[in-house]
Order: C-alpha cells, then sequence, then structure tokens
C-alpha cells in the first residue's frame, strides 16, 4: 500500500480512463438503443402473475418487432404484487389469475377485468405402471386432497377404474407451498364439488392443507410427484403437458371424462361463456369456468386476467399517446397474439370471449375519450 | 478562511457511516412491528401459541409457533452434523496437514462457502434427498421406526433432509472460522504442552480447543445464524407443511421453518391483509431469534473471556 509513491497516481489514472470508457459507453449505448426511429419511446410497464408470464413475455417481444417504438415492460412478480401496484397506480396494467375481490375493487374502482388466456389444473400422479387417464371424480379428488382416502386401492377410486389394478400403498399428496393462482383454482374446484371441502378448507391462494408435502412452484411439485412412487399432486396444464406427466381424466357434470387438453379446455371455456359472462367492469369474482356442462369439457379451467383501468387519466404521468398505446397493445393481446398461445402450450380465447374484451378495450377513454383501438 | 479540518470531515463522514447501519436495523424493527400490528392485536400472544395457520378469506388464524420449532429443529440437527465435523477439519488442517494439503483443501472449504443456497437446494431436492430415503431413512424406519423420532414414512422431504443439508451448507463457514482460531492459538502453548510429555491428542483436546474456545463458539453461533436464516434451500427439502402438520415430532416429518413460511406466502398474499400481516409478524419473531443467538453468544463469550484471561475473542 504505502510502498511506492507513484502507484496512487497511476491507479487513478486508471480509475479515470475506466469511468470515461463507462460512462461515455453508457451515452452513447443508451442513445443508439433508445431512439432507433426519430420517434420518441413509450413505455408501457405491468406486473402480476407468473403463469401468464411465458404467453405474454412472447407477445411482447413480437409486439415489439411490429412497434419498435413502444417499449413494454412487464415484471411477472405474483399476482397479489400485482394488483398492489395497481391500486398504487405505479404501473400501467397488472395480470392476475384471480379476478379481484370486494376490497381490492374498492381500492381499484373502475378496473377493467379483460381474459386474455386460460388456465387449467390438470390431476397428476405417479403410480408405476398406470399411465394417464386414471378416471377420477371431483368428490374423490377432494377426498384424497382432504385425507380421507389414503390408499390407492381404496374402493372409492377403484369403483372408477375397474380395469386398473390399483396398488395397496399409501397416497403420498403434493401441494404447492407458495401461494398461487394455480391453488386457488385448485380449491375453487375442490369447493365447487366437496361440500366438505367447502366447509372445512374452503378456496384461497394458500389453505391450510390437513396432509402433504408442499413443493414451491409448479416445478417443486412436479419434481416430487415425478420423483416419488404413489403421490399425486396438481400442476397448471402447460407444465404437465411440457413435461409428460401422467395425468388423470376428471369426470364433468354431465358425466363425460375428459384428460385436460388445449381442446378440452377450451370447450370448457366456451360452453362457460355462453352461459354468459359479466362485461369488462363489472365484478368478476364471480365467474366461474369450473364445471361446464359439456361432454368434452375440462371442469378445473380458469381465466387469467390483464387488469387495466377503465378511464387511464388516473394513472399520474399518463399521456393521451401512452394511453392509445396500451390500448392497441391490449388490442393486439386478445388478437394477433393469440396465435402464440398454442405454441406454448396457452389455450386461444374463444370467439365469444375475444368479442367481450373487444367491447371491454373500446370501453377504455382518457379524460373521457375513447381511444383509436388499430 | 479557516483552513478546512480534513480529520475533523472524516471523523464527521465515517461516524455517519457507522450510525447508519444502526439505523438500519431500528427501521427493520420498525417496519416488522407496525407491518405485524394488525395480527398481534388481533390474536395477542396466541400469535406465538397458536399452532393453526389459514390465510383463506374469513377463516383466517395465524399461530406461529410450529414455524418456530421447525426453525430450531433444523438448525439443531444441522449443529450437531456440522460442529464436529468442522472442528475436525479445523484440527486437521491446522495441526496435522502438510501444507500442499492444506492449502488446497482450505481453498476448496472457502469455495464452498461461495456457492449461492439456491443451488444446495436444487441439489438437495434433486440429489441429496434420495440419498437420505435410500442409505438412512428407510433403514431406520424399517429397524427402528417404534422409536417416535422414526416415525411415519419417510420420504425425505422432511427435517432430517433439511437439517442434513443445512449442516453441509455452514460447515464451510463453522470450519474456516474454526481454522483461523486455531491457528492464532499461540505456539508458545503447544511447546509447553509437548514439553511436559503430552501426547498429540492431549495437547489438542486440553490446550489448543480449551484455549480457542470462545473462538470457536463464535464459530458456531456464525453456523447457527446462517442455518436460523435459510430460506430457498430449507424450503425446497423441508416439505412446506403447514398448521399442526408441521409441529416437528418425527425425524421423517414435513415440517417448516418461518423463513420457509414467509418466502412461500408472502409473494401472492394480498395487499393489507392479515395474512400479509402475519407474514410480517413471523419475521419479527424471526429477528427476535437471531437478535437473542447474537446476544447470548456475546454474553457466552465474554463469560468465557472473564473465566480464562488471554483466550481469543
Amino acid at each position: 500500500m504505502y510502498g511506492k509513491q507513484s502507484s496512487g497516481f497511476s491507479n487513478s489514472i486508471i480509475v479515470a480512463v475506466v469511468a470515461v470508457i463507462l460512462i461515455g459507453g453508457g451515452i452513447i449505448g443508451y442513445r443508439y438503443l433508445s431512439t432507433p426511429s426519430n420517434q420518441t419511446p413509450v413505455t408501457l410497464t405491468g406486473s402480476g402473475a407468473t403463469f401468464p408470464y411465458p404467453l405474454l413475455d412472447t407477445m411482447i417481444k413480437e409486439y415489439q418487432t411490429q412497434k419498435p417504438n413502444v417499449l413494454i415492460n412487464y415484471q411477472s412478480i405474483g399476482s397479489g404484487g400485482g394488483i398492489a401496484a395497481l391500486e398504487g397506480k405505479t404501473v400501467d396494467f397488472a395480470a392476475s389469475d384471480a379476478p379481484l375481490g370486494a376490497s381490492d375493487r374498492e381500492k381499484a374502482p373502475r378496473t377493467l377485468h379483460i381474459p386474455e388466456t386460460i388456465g387449467a389444473v390438470t390431476i397428476a400422479y405417479n403410480i408405476p405402471d398406470i399411465p394417464t387417464g386414471l378416471h377420477l371424480t371431483g368428490r374423490v379428488i377432494a377426498d384424497i386432497f382432504s385425507g380421507n382416502v389414503t390408499n390407492w386401492n381404496d374402493s372409492e377410486i377403484s369403483m372408477l377404474n375397474p380395469d386398473v389394478s390399483l396398488p395397496d400403498k399409501e397416497i403420498l399428496v403434493v401441494h404447492r407451498s407458495d401461494g398461487s393462482g394455480t391453488t386457488f383454482i385448485f380449491t375453487g374446484y375442490l369447493s365447487l364439488v366437496s361440500d366438505a371441502w367447502e366447509k372445512t378448507i374452503g378456496q384461497g391462494k394458500t389453505v391450510a392443507w390437513p396432509i402433504g408435502i408442499g413443493s414451491n412452484g409448479n416445478t417443486g411439485v412436479a419434481s416430487v410427484v415425478q420423483g416419488t412412487q404413489y403421490t399425486i399432486g396438481y400442476v397448471e396444464l402447460a407444465y404437465a403437458l411440457q413435461n409428460d406427466m401422467t395425468v388423470a381424466s376428471v369426470q364433468n357434470p354431465v358425466g363425460g371424462w375428459a384428460l385436460p387438453t388445449l381442446d378440452t379446455i377450451k370447450v370448457a371455456v366456451q360452453s362457460a361463456a355462453s352461459r354468459g359472462l359479466p362485461t369488462g367492469s363489472e365484478d368478476w369474482s364471480n365467474v366461474n369456468l369450473l364445471n361446464a356442462p359439456d361432454q368434452q369439457a375440462y371442469p378445473i379451467v380458469s381465466f387469467t386476467y390483464l387488469l387495466v383501468y377503465q378511464e387511464l387519466n388516473v394513472i399520474p404521468g399518463m399521456t393521451h399517446e401512452k394511453a392509445t398505446e396500451l390500448v392497441q397493445f391490449l388490442w393486439w393481446v386478445v388478437h394477433d397474439g393469440q396465435q402464440y398461445a398454442p405454441g406454448l402450450v396457452y389455450a386461444q380465447l374463444p370467439n365469444n370471449v375475444v368479442q367481450l374484451d373487444e367491447d371491454s378495450i373500446n370501453s377504455i377513454t382518457f379524460n373521457g375519450q375513447h381511444l383509436q383501438t388499430s | 478562511m479557516d483552513k478546512i479540518n480534513g480529520d475533523y470531515l472524516f471523523q464527521i463522514l465515517v461516524a455517519l457511516l457507522a450510525a447508519s447501519a444502526a439505523l438500519i436495523l431500528v427501521i427493520t424493527g420498525y417496519t416488522l412491528v407496525s407491518g405485524s400490528l394488525p395480527v398481534l392485536e388481533q390474536f395477542g400472544l396466541r400469535f406465538f401459541t397458536g399452532t393453526s395457520w389459514n390465510p383463506v378469506e374469513g377463516r383466517e388464524v395465524f399461530g406461529a409457533l410450529p414455524y418456530l420449532l421447525g426453525t430450531l429443529a433444523t438448525s439443531v440437527i444441522a449443529l450437531l452434523i456440522s460442529v464436529p465435523l468442522s472442528i475436525g477439519i479445523a484440527i486437521f488442517l491446522v495441526e496435522m496437514a502438510p501444507r500442499s494439503v492444506r492449502v488446497p483443501v482450505s481453498y476448496v472449504i472457502d469455495l464452498l462457502a461461495a456457492v449461492p443456497s439456491v443451488i444446495y437446494g436444487l441439489w438437495g431436492l434433486f440429489v441429496l434427498r434420495f440419498w437420505i430415503v435410500d442409505y438412512i431413512e428407510t433403514p431406520l424406519s424399517v429397524n427402528l421406526g417404534w422409536i417416535p423420532l422414526f416415525s411415519g414414512t419417510p420420504y425425505g422431504l422432511d427435517i432430517l433432509t433439511a437439517g442434513v443439508l443445512l449442516a453441509i451448507m455452514v460447515i464451510p463457514t463453522i470450519s474456516s472460522v474454526s481454522r483461523e482460531v486455531i491457528q492464532s492459538v499461540p505456539n508458545s502453548i503447544r511447546e509447553a504442552a509437548y514439553g511436559i510429555g503430552a501426547t498429540r491428542w492431549e495437547v489438542v483436546s486440553k490446550w489448543v480447543l480449551s484455549y480457542g474456545r470462545s473462538g470457536l463458539f463464535g464459530a458456531v453461533v456464525l453456523g447457527l445464524g446462517r442455518a436460523v436464516g435459510e430460506t430457498m434451500a430449507v424450503t425446497m427439502v423441508i416439505g412446506n407443511t403447514v398448521g399442526p402438520a408441521a409441529i416437528p415430532t418425527s425425524l421423517f416429518k414435513a415440517s417448516q421453518t418461518m423463513s420457509s413460511l414467509i418466502a412461500n406466502g408472502f409473494l401472492e398474499s394480498s395487499p393489507g391483509s392479515l395474512e400479509l400481516s402475519a407474514y410480517i409478524g413471523v419475521g419479527l419473531l424471526l429477528l427476535i431469534l437471531s437478535l437473542d443467538i447474537n446476544v447470548i453468544a456475546e454474553v457466552m463469550v465474554s463469560r468465557i473471556l472473564k473465566v480464562r484471561g488471554g483466550a481469543i475473542g
């Protein structure tokens, strides 16, 4: 340290040179990157659910190749965080797997629900030599996850599967340990099909699981189910299909057996939507795509939503130009953007839902003025 | 104009930097207390003694006891395994190993401390848990299953796996601090011991370890601190049960620690909800536990110092 007088001096020269290079490079880089054309870029920010993130991310990248002057920044921090950001008006849009409840609707009045894709929950299991398609009804699933049915050869299960020889083994239930929209949908379904579940456990992003093992994320549940014999768990459809998991065929209310596929969940949404959905500005908390009455419909299905204020001037810093870009992006997401869904194992919105979204997006205003959607 | 007193300015600047550390602790404490007020007002002491945990809207009950026990159980298992191992490593490296072994081995151990905890967690989930089920838990369960400590069907996602994983994670911390401590025991002590005819075992156990024991205790407390606060790796292997099911009654039982509970639930809890307040309350409990560990350690170290003057602090 104190050895040579000159070392301190030459060090400061090096520091100065590095600083100049960094700062200069930063300025040049910023200019180069931020103004690809002469237009001033518009930045839209959003945050929320992790479930639709892979799809939203792809959509945003594709959209930016068409509209290089619009920068869209979506952070997948979880539905709860997204709703908090929307209420704090720190983002232009949010994404959530669950619709807003009463207290959140009060904190973020006049929020539009815009379904942008569909989620489904699969019942994945690992029993040696038993392939995909084990038959389970909602009530039996509820009995397994609440610990009333504890053995794979219980008569409740074998009655539904006369052709399958079920092992005399204890069932290990695997559930999500983190708060998640997937759990919300799954426990909502169980509450719907089983009074006992509704009374004792109920619906939530996390619930008081009476039995089983918790694992973090779809990855965690999938890894425990795939790595441990005689397990049963629930995972998001895309995750189950991509990982070739063995999944149960679940009975719908009209008696049909449906495996979870993109087709069976689209049928479910179509059927549920044809029975009527609220408009975008109404209360969505009771919207239910579960148990759609169609022979082909898979019963555990749910929307995931983009949330946006109907009157955009409540967001600080919002301009007419920015509001227009936001509305055009939303319009693109529910139309052209849908083509990227199947490739990523998400279901495309059926036409009746797209029409509903069109009405919602058309109703968005800035300072009372309607905005150009395309 | 007076010449600016550089020393004085420097003194103020450094004092401010030092004060910022205390300030951060105060702000953290304040945030945790104010954030957990709603849940503390509603449940009072039952928040610390209750065992139910239900975040479902309209049925909210929050009791943090199982996770406090889970944290203590996994940390104790981790220390039981890692302390003898780490001190053994340190003794070998300082007292016995030739330089050509000591340098690379010390380097590798220090490197282990730099592995991010999520890597340990993934390795625990995909590799370690199967080893533990196959070679430890299944034999124990088959032969000694009647002992409550080994009851239940082992799946490898439980307190034992979490404890073993934590032990592996704290070994680098404890062993490298112990190494420093043992190294700084003056050679005159060893020479004196050998001089009166002590064997190597006697020198190490009676003089070296005893001389450095406050320092070694400090090393163990550092390890305990890491074990108590560790989050990601534990979350991946502990099984994450909630409510009464999380009370650690058997080594093969899935449980949950305070930090894993927070990591699991915090992100998706609704803003302003009682659930969010409950997670902050658990955070407060965790902070109190960590502070307690440090205070107890300070007190014990200073006692030992008083009893045996000249020990290394």
